[in-house]
């Protein structure tokens, strides 16, 4: 093993680790918000400083790697999709601190009725989903894996596009449930945009291990393309 | 039509199969980085280009190998008459034992050019086409010896530019040197590129990839792979050059 090979297997692992953290932010954050569990929100705000950091490391470590050993050709692609990786894990962070913010802005438990209109814990379980799978697909360089998030993503962004009616319903029936209501809806549009940062993910894992780029590409291309 | 080209090229040090088959072309004003371990053929490659491998023993060639569409191993071609077309700088600076000045127009006098004006601004633009003017010009008639192993690479370079060849080969000409002078022959290879066809042979992977518009992989005399210097850094076709271009062998 080169010496570039033992500071990119650190590199994978550190981002593996980010992961986790970020998935388990999302899932306390689930977890917070179904027990009204004010104490575990506050966990994921604590944790989100570490997230943070998180980030910050793996980017030096990044910069490091370039600066010192001039990686090229697949190395160089793993460390350019680790820094975009990271940035979008970051930001899924935010999310789960979001989530939990609302849980510890509101004062009555959030509403059974609507969670279950709206669809929430089926979006909060496929966004997790999301995220574990292209952990996976990151660590085992799965790439079938990763085309998958872009057919599980069109899941968060049906029940998003019904959310907006099902929540109108809501707030005429409970009209003194109308701030409650209003940050379900800004739940599940950070949960969709989960959705969105994984595909991001997805195609930084496809980029590494395939060389291609599926930016900007429509979402049948990117399905069918290396398959 | 490419400036230069090979055919199926096979070279044989006595039984020894150095080159095997190579086939590619090198277009006009381009720089082609010629890569891969030590023994793999690139300098053997290189010196096809001038022929010089005809000055070591035992050496058998097959194949073609094209200059401006000319076969360069036909009979009626006059070695020393190639040379003139084709330059070569070495690995380590070899300026003759003369002042600055003469170093450069050496090639001018045995050639049969004794007009003192004329070799005079052949002399002055061949260094600053080396960049090398600027730090000679007030010492044109002290030794060569006197300069830095950067200076006096880079008065190898004007030296090889005098007799105003088209292409020029250089095998690892920064190799000795130290970075700020590897840098000055860097930026050097780009700017002569306006007027030269320019093959290198370099170890070095990061200088391939700045100075070069494309990039061949030889190995065990074979070439695995030639492409865009671009391509064959982000994304080789051969599991070969990737192991290579990222220190997994060689």
């Amino acid at each position: 093993m080169t010496h570039l090979d033992i500071e990119l297997s650190k590199l994978k692992q550190d981002m593996t680790e980010m992961f986790v953290l970020v998935c388990s932010q999302l899932e306390k954050s689930r977890q917070s918000l179904v027990d009204f569990d004010k104490d575990l929100a506050r966990e994921v705000r604590v944790n989100e400083k570490r997230v943070n950091s998180f980030e910050l490391k793996l980017d030096r470590d990044c910069e490091n790697i370039i600066a010192l050993f001039n990686p090229v050709a697949v190395d160089l692609r793993l460390v350019l999709a680790c820094m975009k990786i990271n940035s979008n894990l970051e930001r899924i962070g935010d999310i789960a601190e979001g989530i939990a913010q609302f849980v510890l802005s509101i004062n009555s438990a959030p509403d059974r009725e609507l969670i279950k209109s709206a669809r929430l814990l089926e979006m909060f379980d496929t966004a997790i989903s999301i995220v574990t799978d292209v952990m996976t697909s990151f660590e085992t360089e799965d790439t079938k894996l990763a085309r998958n998030v872009f057919m599980k993503d069109e899941f968060l962004d049906e029940i998003n596009m019904a959310a907006n009616t099902v929540v109108a319903e809501f707030i005429k029936q409970n009209l003194e449930k109308i701030n409650q209501s209003l940050y379900m809806l800004s739940t599940i549009r950070k949960l969709e945009r989960v959705g969105d940062q994984s595909k991001n993910i997805a195609e930084e894992i496809i980029f590494y291990v395939e060389a291609k780029v599926l930016k900007h590409k429509k979402k049948s291309d990117k399905i069918s393309d290396g398959q | 039509m490419n400036k230069l080209e090979s055919q199926n090229l096979h070279l044989y040090y006595g039984d020894f199969h150095a080159l095997k088959g190579i086939s590619m072309g090198m277009k006009k004003n381009t720089v082609t980085a010629l890569i891969g371990p030590s023994g793999c053929g690139k300098s053997t490659y290189l010196r096809l280009f001038n022929r010089m491998n005809d000055l070591i023993d035992n050496v058998r060639t097959e194949g073609v190998v094209l200059l401006d569409g000319k076969n360069i191993y036909s009979k009626d071609t006059i070695p020393d008459e190639l040379r003139k077309k084709v330059g070569m700088v070495f690995q380590k600076p070899n300026p003759f034992p003369k002042t600055i000045f003469e170093n450069v127009a050496y090639g001018l006098r045995v050639n049969g050019i004794t007009h003192k004006t004329f070799i005079e601004e052949r002399v002055e633009t061949c260094l600053k086409q080396a960049a090398l003017w600027e730090e000679v010009k007030d010492k044109l008639k002290k030794s060569a010896f006197e300069l830095s192993g950067g200076q006096q690479q880079r008065l190898c370079i004007a030296r090889a530019l005098a007799i105003e060849p088209s292409v020029v080969l250089m095998d690892e000409p920064a190799s000795a040197l130290d970075p700020i002078s590897t840098a000055k022959i860097e930026e050097l290879i780009y700017e002569l590129k306006a007027e030269y066809t320019i093959v290198i042979v370099t170890h070095n992977m990061q200088q391939a990839g700045r100075v070069s518009d494309h990039t061949a992989f030889f190995y065990l005399g074979e070439l695995v792979e030639y492409d865009d210097t671009k391509k064959i850094f982000t994304n080789p076709k051969d599991i070969r050059t990737q192991n290579y271009i990222t220190g997994r062998f060689g």
